[in-house]
């Protein structure tokens, strides 16, 4: 279809003011937060009813123009990249909290609903939504739903797939389907956990039913230093082997420290070769206890410094440093190149040495930080975008860490998504026979493939070439008063 | 081990080719469990043969198990470790295997603060209808590459593919428990449960029966005695708490018994529904959010559906002395086609389970 005559049926169906297609009106939607990928769409659309969006994918499937849907664009893998030839369908107008129900603890939800404003509006009943990207204040809980978005406390809250309950989606067609329930599961196959991380490739959300959680009575923090990364790393083991979940499990490594001591200036033990980070939450017993444990277990690893948090406040300046991790590694070096991979933890010690050895053979410092809890790895490779080659270097070295972390029985992705940024990588991972599966999936909701073409999983012809998240002057991540962590 | 997979291979390919269906097994313990099919026409395939834990390392909280393992030499081999199966998983019989609790995704007593099996869930290897050796998910908590097919075989009775080896998450089993009772009628009993839900007590199981709310704390010792004294509740001695609530899981307690003119439904539905106004005997657990049903088998099955789906859920002829069909809460037309769809690309030949879910499937 001629791009004006796609725009005179979408002005058909949508107010005016719903219908973006100026250069200057869609440049804003050209990338999400990963803008190393950027393209422009035909047009944008921002419809404000479900009605509108059925009208616009009938439109879309009659003529068979892609649609990529976008929740607030924060995503850190592309996923949210337009097609050059097809619709950008942002949900942000559909921002409405439906309703709370407190004594079931359920939230109705529209997609365009930020994360932390769902825990906003259940506080008053002593409750909130458990899932907390580092994003949250701004990423919708569609764009959650879409990526299946962890955060900091996963381990002990799970992830997105296990704090929603219901969700309505609109096919290609059109049509509605009403997957889950208020109640704890639901008949037929599992959909709600298909369409969870389907990163917009089967259906688009209209609506969510999430599961709301009691508030912790208390939350406290233990800050260990250890002079050898692979004492932390066993000191992680050790807290898990001692029947304890923390609520947050956190590690940075040397370089780390320096480089947020030196930002922030919060009093992090500089001698330490690694900080661990170790949250408990829950009522006022479990938290003394856990915590008289934690102590204990540290001591026992040998832990240089140990230090308890005494209040929220001191909580929190703990945290500081670590949640200052990406902004600060943009300081201490011209570029960073970021990965995801997760492992299983016992590796943890084997792939931060396979990391320190791949880092003097390319000759390119990284920090490294972790959700040492569930063994998810932000490696951030520092490099310098304008020496030549340097580039070319990193992206080797983050596609030997990938390959690393495959081998250690880990993924390429624990949180960030494939997109388009990783789809390479995905060759890497699965064998021809899991990718013609998950592309049968995908045919059984949207046999035209018009949902977010290109994205996710990579077609089986399409090489191994490896890329990561690429941080140039710190501006890839155009959402850079967000913190990253 | 690869033998065995290799013959499973041999026997799926041969299947599909001549259009036979097949019939996959484990311990034969929850043989109940959905619509009765034609066993005649079908070749068993008896899937405990490949069995054993592959990996465990209690660190990890990971295991790594063959779908044919014993559901009990598992949770032996967790126990000691001090650690469980947090979804409490019903056997029904002691030669029930893990991929009978995976393909059924029954969870226990634990699941409304736990997670159900599902939840739990992180990776598998399995043979699609055409015999390919596929491996979803992975080893590890956080995983967001490709779609999430491990848990779409949580509950897809076998329908979808053969289980071979499933990952899961495991937790450390709580250092205390105990359990209280309380006499309480049902209206006021639903509402306790769910307003204990919303605070941050460690209650990890709540049953409620003859007008009596059974609940079970569990968590460190001074955790336990400081909710006991917030609760109040008469305490079970000794063992009697411990064995409650395995007769409520493995359905062993009298009012799972039923008589040959009943059927035993299952409603899951949104926890804090009112009472339901059905005929017939109820057990309530999970917070209110799953309601036990004995009723006369003449009773209308449609009736039951849509009460259950008035309360944001669905229902689920669970146990019946007669042989039945279309025991699954009925699908709507869009999601149904859905179904049919995924079935068609993971069997395309129609021969795994088929019927065993839904006749269409």
């Amino acid at each position: 279809m001629l791009r004006e005559q796609l725009i005179l049926a979408l002005q058909a169906i949508l107010p005016t003011e719903s219908v973006l297609y100026g250069d200057e009106d869609i440049r804003p939607y050209e990338c999400d937060g990963l803008s190393a990928y950027k393209q422009l769409p035909q047009v944008v659309v921002l419809p404000h009813t479900e009605a509108q969006i059925i009208q616009v994918l009938q439109l879309c499937h009659a003529t068979q123009t892609p649609v990529v849907a976008r929740g607030a664009g924060t995503g850190l893998s592309g996923g949210a990249l337009p097609h050059t030839a097809g619709v950008l369908l942002s949900l942000a107008k559909l921002n409405q909290i439906r309703s709370i129900d407190p004594l079931a603890r359920l939230a109705y939800v529209q997609p365009g609903v930020r994360n932390l404003a769902i825990s906003e509006a259940a506080k008053p009943y002593g409750l909130y939504y458990a899932p907390d990207p580092s994003s949250q204040i701004a990423c919708s809980i569609g764009g959650n739903v879409a990526e299946n978005s962890g955060g900091v406390h996963c381990l002990k809250y799970g992830l997105t797939v296990h704090n929603i309950l219901k969700l309505r989606v609109l096919t290609i067609t059109g049509e509605v389907l009403e997957i889950g329930g208020e109640s704890l599961d639901s008949a037929g196959y599992d959909l709600l956990a298909l369409m969870t991380g389907s990163e917009g490739m089967l259906g688009i959300v209209t609506e969510i039913v999430v599961k709301l959680i009691p508030l912790p009575q208390k939350a406290q923090l233990v800050m260990s230093s250890f002079d050898d990364v692979h004492k932390a790393a066993q000191a992680v083991a050790d807290v898990i082997g001692a029947g304890i979940i923390p609520a947050g499990m956190e590690m940075m490594d040397k370089i780390t420290i320096h480089a947020v001591e030196e930002f922030l200036h919060i009093g992090y033990d500089l001698n330490a070769a690694a900080i661990l980070l170790c949250e408990s939450d829950g009522n006022v017993e479990e938290v003394a206890d856990e915590i008289a444990c934690i102590q204990r277990i540290m001591k026992l690893s040998g832990a240089t410094r140990i230090s308890t948090s005494q209040n929220d406040l001191d909580r929190l300046s703990f945290w500081a440093g670590r949640k200052a991790a990406f902004p600060a590694a943009g300081r201490v070096s011209p570029d960073y190149y970021c990965m995801d991979g997760t492992i299983p933890r016992k590796r943890l010690a084997e792939v931060l040495q396979g990391i320190e050895k791949l880092s003097q053979e390319y000759g390119l410092r990284c920090m490294n930080v972790f959700h040492a809890g569930d063994g998810n790895l932000h490696p951030l490779i520092l490099y310098d975008a304008n020496q030549p080659g340097e580039l070319e270097k990193t992206e080797e070295f983050g596609s030997r860490i990938l390959e690393m972390c495959i081998h250690a029985g880990g993924t390429i992705t624990g949180e960030h998504g494939v997109g388009i940024e990783k789809i390479n990588q995905m060759c890497m991972q699965f064998g021809n026979a899991e990718l013609a599966m998950f592309h049968a999936v995908k045919a059984a909701f949207d046999p035209l493939g018009l949902l977010n073409p290109g994205k996710a999983i990579p077609t089986l012809h399409r090489c191994a070439e490896l890329g990561a998240m690429h941080v140039h002057q710190g501006t890839a991540d155009k959402f850079s008063y967000l913190p990253r962590f | 081990m690869q033998a065995v997979i290799n013959q499973y291979q041999e026997i799926i390919c041969t299947a599909a080719e001549n259009k036979t269906p097949l019939h996959i097994h484990g311990g034969n313990t929850k043989q109940f469990y959905g619509n009765a099919t034609s066993v005649q026409c079908t070749t068993p395939v008896d899937a405990t043969v490949y069995c054993g834990i592959v990996d465990y390392d209690p660190a990890e909280l990971v295991v790594t198990a063959r779908a044919g393992t014993r559901l009990s030499e598992l949770e032996a081999a967790l126990e000691q470790q001090g650690q469980m199966l947090a979804f409490e998983p019903p056997y029904f019989g002691v030669l029930a295997t893990l991929g009978g609790c995976i393909a059924t995704g029954l969870s226990g007593p634990r699941r409304a603060t736990a997670g159900s099996v599902r939840d739990f869930v992180l990776g598998v290897r399995m043979l699609n209808g055409k015999g390919e050796d596929l491996h979803f998910g992975g080893r590890v908590m956080k995983n967001v590459a490709g779609y999430d097919v491990s848990r779409l075989m949580v509950g897809a009775l076998g329908t979808l593919g053969l289980l071979l080896e499933i990952s899961f998450k495991v937790l450390p089993k709580p250092a205390a428990e105990m359990t209280f009772c309380m006499s309480i009628n049902e209206k006021a009993a639903i509402d306790k449960m769910n307003r204990w839900a919303g605070q941050s007590l460690p209650i990890s199981a709540t049953c409620y029966r003859n007008n009596t709310l059974f609940f079970r704390i569990s968590g460190v010792e001074s955790a336990v005695k400081a909710t006991r004294l917030k609760l109040g509740g008469e305490e079970l001695q000794g063992e009697e708490g411990a064995l409650f609530w395995r007769s409520i899981r493995e359905q062993t307690d009298r009012f799972f018994q039923i008589d040959k003119n009943k059927n035993l439904w299952r409603l899951s539905i949104a926890s804090s529904t009112a009472p339901l106004s059905l005929f017939g005997d109820q057990l309530i657990e999970w917070n209110g959010g799953l309601r036990w049903l004995v009723c006369d088998s003449e009773d209308d099955g449609q009736l039951i559906y849509r009460v259950a789906e008035n309360a944001g859920g669905h229902a689920t002829l669970f146990r019946s002395h007669s042989v039945s069909n279309g025991v699954f809460h009925p699908l709507s037309p869009t999601i149904l086609k859905i179904h049919r769809a995924l079935k068609e690309k993971f069997d395309p030949a129609g021969i795994l389970n088929p019927g065993r879910f839904y006749s269409e499937l």
